[in-house]
Order: C-alpha cells, then sequence, then structure tokens
C-alpha cells in the first residue's frame, strides 16, 4: 500500500495536480485523493472474486448437486437467477452489495449481512488481543535487539523472529495446546469461553459480541476471568506471528535513529545508554511503527481464518473455514468481500495517519 | 544498492565463474554470525532438497501405504519400533508421509515461483516501460491484490481452479497457481521500479540511438539488468509458497492424502489428536515446515544483508506488507529500492 501513499504524485493518477507548494490545503487534498482511492481497490477485488468463484459453475450446483435431484437443483438455480448472463448478474451483485445486501447462506439460509455482523466482533477480539500481544513483545525486544546489536542477544532475537515468522499459527497453536491445556492443564483448549459464560454474556442487552468488553460492562467478573483465560492461547499464537515483524522494525529504526547525530551528542552529555535507547532513539523509530501496525491487519485477518479454525474460536475465520467445507459459496464471497473492505479502509486510515504524523508521505 | 552492482564486475578481478554464482558469492563476502546464518540456512535447505529428491529411497512406506505384508498398521500409535514416529488415526506412517510431503512442498514451490517470475517479471518489464494507461491500471490492480491477505486470494483462486479438492497434479497446479497469483504483484513491483530506474539510464538511451527495438532493449538491457534482486525474492516467496501451502492444506484445500502427502493437511488431522495427547502426529509436520521455512528465510535474509551493508544501518521508514510472510527487513530493502528510483 506505500506505493498508494506516493501514488498520487509519481503516477499522477489523473485525479487531481499536486502543487508542491501548498503547505496548508496539502493534507485536505490529500486525503480526499486518498479517501477515493479506496473504492477501486475494492471494486477490483470484489470483481476478482466474483469471477473467480463463479469459474466452477454457479453457487447452488457447487453447494447442493448430488444432494437434490437436477430438476429441484434447476428449479433452485433459475429461481436465485443463477442461469442469467453473468454480467447481469455480476452488476445486480454490486448493486445489492451497495445497498448492504450480501445475499443469503445456501448451506444455513440466513443472510450473510447477518452472519458477518454476528461473528465480526469474535474476529475483532482476536485480532485486537493478538495485536497487543504482537505490540508488547515486538518492541521492547526489538529495543534490546537493537542495544545490544551484532552481540549474542542480537543474534538470539535475529532468529527468534524468523521463527515467529516460519511456524504457521496453526502449528504453534497445536504447540500452546498441547503443552498449556492438555499437559499442564492451565488453560483451555477451545472456544471463546465456557457456555455458561458465553450465554450470559449474549443474552445482555444490545451486547458488543466482544466478551471482555461484555464481561466488564456487566460487571461480571467470573465471566472476564473466564474469557481472558480462554483468550490467551489464541492471541499468542496469532500475535507472535505479527511480534516477529514489530522485533524487527524496532530493531533496524531504532539502530537507523542510534547512529544520528544527535544521539552521539546526548551520549556525549552523559545520557545513559538505557535513556539513549529508550527515549531519544525509540520514539522517531515508532512512525514507522504505526504505518506497518495498520499493514499488519491484512496480516492479521489472514492469521486469524487459521488462528480460529485451531481454537474453535467461532468468528469469521471458523465461519469462513466451515462454509468452505460446505462449498457454501456465497457466504465465502460475503465474508471475503467484507475482509476487502475492512483492509482496503483500515489502508486508507494508515495512510492518513502517517500523513499527519510525517508531512513528507503527502508529497 | 544499484551503483554497487553496476559498479561490481568492474571493480571484481573476475574470478572463476563458480565463485561468482549468487549464493556462492554471498559467502565469500560473509563473515562471522553472518556467515554463521547464511550455512545454517544452506544446509536447512540442502536438507529438505534433498529429502525431497530422496523421498522413495528414505520413507520407509508409501503416503497412502496403510498396510504391508504382516498386515495392517495400527492406528495412533505412539513413536518407536517399525514407525519411527508414530501413526495416525488413520494408520498412516507420520514419518512416511513427513519425508513425502517435502516433495509435494518442492514440487508446488518449482511450478509456483517460476511461473510467478515468469509473468511477474513480463509484466513488470512491459509496464514499467512502456507506462502510460498500461501501467497505471497495472499498478492500482497488482496493489488491490497486493494489500489482501495472501491466504484468502489463494483460497478464492483454489475455488477458481479445482472447485478445491483434487489429485496429485491438479493439487499442486491449482495450489501453484493459486500462490502465483499472491505473488505477481511482487516481482511485478520490483521489476517495474528497476525498469523505470534503468530506462532513464544513459546506455538505454544509446540503445535507442543506435537503433535498437523496444523488444531488444527490454530483453537484453532493461532485463539483464532488472533481474538482480530475483535470488533474494526467490528465496523468501518459496518460504512464503510454503507457508500458504499448508495453510490452503490446513484449511482443507490441499492435495487428498490418497494422491500426496501434505504437512498442512496432516496439522489439521492433528489437531483432534491434541486433546487426547497425541502429539506425534502433529508436532514433526509442524516442525517440518519450520525448519523448512527457517532455513529458507536465513538464506534470503543472509543474501538481503550481504547484497547491501549499508542497509542495515541506514533502513528507515521501512514498511511491511500485505502478507503473512514477514520478511520485513528484506522487504524493506526492495521497498527502499522501489522508493529510490
Amino acid at each position: 500500500m506505500t506505493t498508494l501513499i506516493e501514488a498520487p504524485p509519481t503516477d499522477g493518477e489523473g485525479l487531481l495536480p499536486i502543487k508542491k507548494k501548498t503547505s496548508g490545503g496539502g493534507l485536505g487534498r490529500y486525503i480526499l485523493i486518498r479517501f477515493f482511492l479506496i473504492f477501486p481497490t475494492i471494486l477490483i477485488l470484489v470483481t476478482m472474486v466474483f469471477f473467480l468463484m463463479r469459474t466452477t459453475g454457479d453457487p447452488i450446483t457447487a453447494a447442493l448437486g448430488g444432494r437434490l435431484p437436477p430438476e429441484q437443483l434447476q428449479e433452485r438455480i433459475t429461481a436465485a437467477g443463477y442461469d442469467r448472463p453473468i454480467f447481469v448478474q455480476y452488476f445486480e451483485y454490486l448493486a445489492q452489495l451497495i445497498t448492504g445486501n450480501f445475499g443469503t447462506t445456501l448451506s444455513d439460509n440466513r443472510p450473510v449481512a447477518e452472519m458477518l455482523a454476528t461473528y465480526g466482533a469474535a474476529t475483532l477480539e482476536l485480532t485486537i488481543n493478538a495485536l497487543l500481544v504482537a505490540l508488547v513483545v515486538g518492541i521492547p525486544l526489538g529495543l534490546i535487539a537493537a542495544h545490544r546489536r551484532d552481540k549474542g542477544p542480537d543474534a538470539g532475537l535475529r532468529v527468534f523472529a524468523i521463527l515467529c515468522y516460519a511456524t504457521p499459527v496453526f502449528f504453534s497453536g497445536l504447540l500452546f495446546k498441547l503443552t498449556f491445556s492438555v499437559w499442564l492443564g492451565w488453560l483451555p483448549v477451545a472456544g471463546r469461553a465456557t457456555p455458561a459464560n458465553e450465554l450470559a454474556l449474549t443474552a445482555l442487552e444490545s451486547p458488543t459480541g466482544i466478551y471482555w468488553l461484555d464481561a466488564i460492562r456487566s460487571a461480571n467478573m467470573a465471566a472476564l476471568a473466564d474469557v481472558i483465560a480462554h483468550s490467551i492461547l489464541p492471541a499468542l499464537a496469532l500475535g507472535l506471528l505479527t511480534a516477529g515483524i514489530f522485533l524487527r522494525l524496532v530493531r533496524t529504526n531504532v539502530i537507523g535513529t542510534l547512529g544520528k547525530d544527535y544521539v552521539e551528542a546526548g551520549r556525549s552529555r552523559g545520557v545513559s545508554e538505557y535513556r539513549l535507547v529508550t527515549k531519544h532513539a525509540y520514539k522517531p523509530a515508532l512512525i514507522p511503527i504505526i504505518t506497518v501496525m495498520g499493514l499488519q491487519i491484512a496480516v492479521l485477518l489472514g492469521g486469524a481464518v487459521l488462528t480460529e479454525t485451531t481454537f474453535e474460536w467461532k468468528g469469521l475465520g471458523f465461519q469462513l473455514a466451515t462454509y468452505l467445507t460446505a462449498r457454501d459459496f456465497v457466504a465465502v464471497q460475503g465474508i471475503v468481500v467484507l475482509l476487502a473492505v475492512i483492509v482496503a479502509v483500515t489502508n486508507f486510515f494508515v495512510d492518513i495517519l502517517a500523513a499527519l504524523i510525517d508531512p513528507r508521505v503527502r508529497y | 544498492m544499484s551503483t554497487t552492482a553496476v559498479i561490481e564486475p568492474v571493480k571484481d578481478p573476475r574470478g572463476p565463474w563458480f565463485r561468482r554464482l549468487p549464493v556462492i558469492s554471498h559467502f565469500n563476502k560473509s563473515v562471522g554470525l553472518q556467515r554463521g546464518m547464511l550455512v545454517a540456512g544452506l544446509v536447512l535447505t540442502a536438507v529438505f532438497l534433498l529429502t525431497a529428491m530422496f523421498a522413495p529411497l528414505i520413507a520407509p512406506f508409501g503416503f497412502s501405504q496403510i498396510s504391508d505384508a504382516e498386515g495392517n498398521f495400527p492406528s495412533q500409535q505412539p513413536p518407536g519400533g517399525q514407525h519411527l514416529w508414530g501413526t495416525t488415526v488413520g494408520s498412516y506412517d507420520v514419518f512416511s508421509r513427513v519425508v513425502w510431503g517435502a516433495q509435494t512442498a518442492v514440487l508446488v514451490i518449482i511450478v509456483a515461483v517460476v511461473m510467478s517470475i515468469f509473468i511477474g517479471v513480463i509484466l513488470g518489464l512491459v509496464s514499467g516501460y512502456i507506462g502510460g494507461g498500461l501501467d497505471r491500471t497495472l499498478v492500482v490492480i497488482a496493489d488491490a491484490i497486493y494489500a489482501f491477505p495472501p491466504l484468502l486470494v489463494a483460497i478464492v483462486m483454489a475455488i477458481a481452479i479445482s472447485g478445491g479438492r483434487s489429485s496429485l497434479w491438479g493439487g499442486i497446479l491449482a495450489a501453484a497457481i493459486s500462490i502465483t497469483v499472491v505473488f505477481i504483484p511482487q516481482y511485478f513491483r520490483v521489476i517495474r521500479a528497476e525498469t523505470i530506474r534503468l530506462k532513464a539510464e544513459p546506455f538505454v538511451e544509446s540503445a535507442k540511438v543506435v537503433g535498437a527495438s523496444n523488444i531488444r532493449i527490454m530483453r537484453l538491457h532493461v532485463f539483464k539488468n532488472a533481474t538482480r534482486t530475483l535470488p533474494l525474492i526467490f528465496t523468501l516467496n518459496a518460504s512464503e509458497a510454503i507457508l500458504t501451502l499448508a495453510g490452503l492444506g490446513f484449511l482443507g484445500f490441499g492435495i487428498e492424502p490418497t494422491s500426496a502427502a501434505e504437512w498442512g493437511f496432516d496439522l489439521n488431522k492433528a489437531l483432534a489428536d491434541t486433546t487426547s495427547g497425541i502429539w506425534w502426529t502433529g508436532v514433526f509436520p509442524g516442525l517440518a515446515i519450520v525448519l523448512t521455512v527457517l532455513g529458507l528465510t536465513l538464506v534470503g535474509e543472509s543474501i538481503n544483508d550481504l547484497n547491501d551493508p549499508r542497509l542495515r544501518g541506514r533502513k528507515k521508514a521501512v514498511s511491511g506488507k500485505g502478507g503473512p510472510d514477514s520478511s520485513t527487513g528484506a522487504q524493506a530493502a526492495l521497498e527502499a529500492e522501489v522508493r529510490s528510483s
């Protein structure tokens, strides 16, 4: 997405000319251009997904073929309009999407939009937890690695970072489950909460769907403890995947800033090494981390699909895997499109944030 | 980075050709910790490749074999005895499946990476060289795909290609093509950026002046210079390909267990075993993935560091990327290149 930041000036998207000299109006214009760039991104992905999913045939045959007699199958295909020309269907689908209608799932016959709303919260919760883990693990370790550059700890941490990346979430999840749930018996094996608590939390008035938030709101401490116990392993598995990225990012950036003159000046004034690393070098190095944090949303969402399946965490990813097995491609398409929208919108906000922090980005 | 690469051959007393091969020249340039990492990576990669090559000799049983002359294999037997790493619930020999899995992984990587290099390089060259509307369109499309979780792109592709389930070659092709679509934007970006930079170089201009055709300029003058980062992307993408393949397999989009062994699929099946404390069905294929990816990444990382030692100190404003690959360091190098051009 970084090229998108630079796209308007270099590739001259043809939308608006950018004047080099504007200082005040630049940001507003940049935000506008960047905002309009969301739509082609989403449109391209939706188009790609729509046509690719149709290359294997219509969704009804895929989901129910072989289970229904041919006449009934044909009847349902006609009723759903899948026998019309593909472009008619495509534009109809686009029109439906704009009104927020994602269609109806074939396997359990519920509106896709409703399904997305129900399970989206669970995925959001997992993603937030994982992001927390990634930051808490990644940033301090990155500082240590930068401070002890090319020494033993640095080498160890670099290998750790590569290991974080090299381990698929479902394998680290499996190892965590084996160790902490099965052998040590410390943490629950799977799920988001024990059934009783889950019932209590979903029965709340206007639940957010994010369990720990709901537990705090209803002052249900037992449920909160239970939810946290269930969250630890999935958050660790998914968070470590990203922690390695943050570690390396902090490391390279802090090494970069540590070489700057002002750090040297601080050192000559007698500022302690600890303070140099944590204050002088760290803060300027934070800017790229914010950018990458947004970009990691895509990674986390992809990883969430696998993590949720591993821990039976009933979110979008878990549902995606279930619908894939059921060959319910209407539901799959709905989930993929929603994720595309989320990624595109997140990237928009990240780019805006980056432009706010660092004015050079705008030009 | 660019200047070093251009100047290098001139400075070099041009040793024997084999010393100038990508990995060997890197090895000679390396010292200390860097050399250690490179060697560790090369060893792991070599073990992986040899296992894949000699799978029929190493594996005591076939990947879908559930019985031999002495009768049916036991189910969920702990490691030891006849079955070195135990057996699965379906009575498959874990060791054999892990060994055969290496073969599947190599096949998928080769097909996927070769296809994506081929398509990505051509698109990047043409797009960068010609520019204009075609270039803008391709960039927007590539960016859209690039920002999206690769696993989801791969899932959609797998549905499109095989409807989700397939035989050995069908499965390998489906997985490889799915992965290809994920990778094309990366090659495209790098090569396009290089091409745009090279287009302005005097030697391209001279070629134009003497009347060389566009095709010839692209093929001879631009292509050869634009591809020097390819070994690096290759190793990084090979590891990403393994992870994507395993992810697809884990979601049940891999290759049927009777047509080939696939680590991700085995891990999916092993998930149900964990609650009863059966560890060997999951730990071994999982370790195989981790070690293979680790090896390839170490090689890629080392090549990246050795290509440009300056980057290590100067890198700033790094940006990651939208894939589950986290090779930020190397990616930063590429990105830095994209920016500088």
